[in-house]
């Protein structure tokens, strides 16, 4: 009897274990065959030059260019977004006014909307054919950086606002009154006790939208005209060089964004990391 | 009296931002595409090229998102509920996609698939996978990956694993602990994590432009569709199909506004 129970238990074991080292094995492969293999080709694509080969084609001028523009537009969006987004959450989670829900729906359209389609409303009411004047001239944004830094704000409107706006509603305002009755001013209690508490959310909302803007593809392609030192970002540049056929130069400069976007994840875990240990504490 | 001051200032802000960004240029698009009534919008529709690539950015989405809805389920077990070396690794992957180019990813698919590349002998056996379908519902299935994982890990966290303890202790094997316990209680997680990989699959661009090599009729997706159009000059023709997937793009936020609240509680 005693066997018996021994064998049930560990054929229980044996099928326990099978199922873990299936759904694992499930997992990686998955992972391996769609996104760890074509990175890899990738980055040994861009190898295959040598590192000499690597490094001319990354500072030829075109390219540290396009990678210049792509970074301080990004930075400036994410700037923006910052800002703005917080604002917005601000408005969302402490404001309340009509229509509020329907606001609080649209702030995911731009994830839901296809790029290509945001490029191109954009281009609608600021483009050529845009019914907006400003002192007399038609507004034209587009083949120019402000094009660009519009569609980026565009594609990266909700990250900020949806990771900020969780935390307002979670902080107590309790605090925030305990504060004022101590005599401190509006400022004060932003400064003191709301900006430290929705500051981890702020900066991981923002190191996300600035990954995002620095990948941005299709709302730029049609609003920015692709011109090469004016208005070609890396992706951009990247497109074009895989159309004539450089591969070399389209695999170097991609594994500089890789290696970006990698920081950028880990610097967001980091902050991550951060803003749990310090509830715990 | 100032407070009243600060509150409609910075509301004013908001509202001048989103609708900047985001309201004005869609109404205009709505506005323009039935400027001159329903006809000429629904004769651009209606163009077998157009029809077609709705057809196959439906048949990649229909392909990517089940694909990725268990993956995304088996991976945020893995996560959350065991431990294995290498489980860092696995976490940065699967997060990726989220923060990576679609460009970038094209380029790797298409290097990878290319004839040089290492499986560039698949197509010299006869099997099309670069500028055909495969190649274009990988490249989506790539982009769309993280969602249904990164919905549930945190939910997963949530609930604990008491229930499914008891569960075994009762004799439940792990496939019957899966389907009684784990998915009931993760569901809402998951429906809106599909939700979010659907839209996504709906919309890519990027990636999918590199590896489709874009002939019309055949691997043109309706977004890639959209370009096309507007480069031929056909303004209306872009602004119609852009208005559908505007629409698709709606229905999904009605969904996820819809479920939102229910996965605050479950």
């Amino acid at each position: 009897m005693s066997t018996a129970q021994a064998t049930v238990g560990q054929v229980r074991m044996q099928s326990e274990r099978a199922s873990t080292a299936l759904s694992l094995g499930l997992v990686t492969t998955y992972l391996t065959l769609i996104v760890a293999l074509p990175i890899a080709a990738l980055v040994f694509e861009s190898t295959n030059v040598g590192a000499r080969g690597f490094w001319d084609v990354v500072s030829s001028p075109e390219a540290v260019a396009a990678l210049k523009l792509t970074l301080w537009t990004s930075i400036a969006v994410a700037l923006l977004n910052g800002v703005l987004g917080t604002i917005t959450a601000w408005v969302l989670v402490r404001d309340s006014f009509r229509g509020k829900a329907l606001v609080n729906a649209i702030i995911d359209l731009p994830f839901a909307l296809p790029t290509i389609v945001a490029g191109l409303t954009l281009l609608a009411l600021y483009g050529p054919q845009s019914p907006l004047e400003v002192r007399g001239q038609k507004l034209n944004v587009a083949f120019t950086t402000s094009s660009i830094v519009l569609a980026m704000l565009f594609v990266t409107l909700p990250f900020v606002v949806r990771t900020v706006q969780p935390v307002l509603l979670e902080l107590d305002e309790e605090m925030e009154q305990a504060a004022k009755s101590l005599g401190a001013t509006e400022l004060q209690t932003f400064r003191r006790i709301v900006f430290p508490n929705v500051l981890p959310g702020i900066l991981s909302g923002v190191a996300l939208a600035f990954a995002k803007a620095v990948g941005e593809f299709g709302s730029l392609v049609i609003i920015t005209g692709n011109l090469p030192y004016k208005t070609q970002v890396s992706s951009v540049f990247i497109f074009s060089r895989i159309e004539s056929g450089d591969r070399a130069g389209a695999a170097a400069v991609a594994v500089v964004l890789l290696a970006i976007s990698f920081g950028l994840l880990l610097s967001i875990g980091a902050i991550r990391h951060y803003a749990t240990r310090h509830d715990r504490a | 009296m100032l407070r009243l001051l600060r509150t409609f200032c910075l509301r004013g802000v908001a509202f001048l931002y989103l609708a900047a960004i985001l309201i004005g240029p869609l109404a205009l698009v709505f506005f323009r595409t039935f400027e001159h009534g329903f006809r000429p919008a629904w004769d651009a529709l209606s163009t077998p090229e157009t029809i077609n690539a709705f057809k196959l950015t439906l048949i990649i989405t229909a392909i990517a998102v089940p694909l990725n809805t268990i993956f995304g389920i088996a991976c945020a077990l893995a996560i959350v509920r065991r431990r294995f070396p290498g489980k860092g690794l696995v976490n940065a992957f699967v997060d990726l996609p989220l923060a990576l180019s679609p460009v970038v990813v094209g380029l790797a698919l298409f290097l990878l698939y290319g004839r040089d590349g290492w499986f560039g002998f698949l197509g010299e056996h006869g099997i099309q996978i670069l500028f055909s379908l495969p190649a274009m519902v990988i490249a989506t299935i790539f982009v769309s990956l993280p969602f249904v994982a990164r919905e549930v890990v945190p939910t997963l966290r949530e609930i604990g694993d008491e229930q499914e303890q008891a569960a075994r202790t009762l004799g439940a094997n792990s496939w019957q602990t899966f389907w009684r316990i784990t998915l009931p209680a993760i569901r809402w997680a998951v429906i809106y994590g599909v939700i979010l990989t659907a839209a996504r699959c709906l919309g890519e661009y990027g990636a999918v432009a590199v590896v489709s090599g874009r002939l019309q009729g055949e691997t043109e997706t309706a977004t890639l569709r959209v370009e096309e159009r507007y480069e031929s000059f056909d303004v209306a023709g872009a602004y119609a199909i852009s208005i559908v997937l505007a629409l698709m793009a709606v229905v999904v936020l009605v969904a996820m506004t819809a479920i939102r609240p229910k996965e605050g509680t479950t």
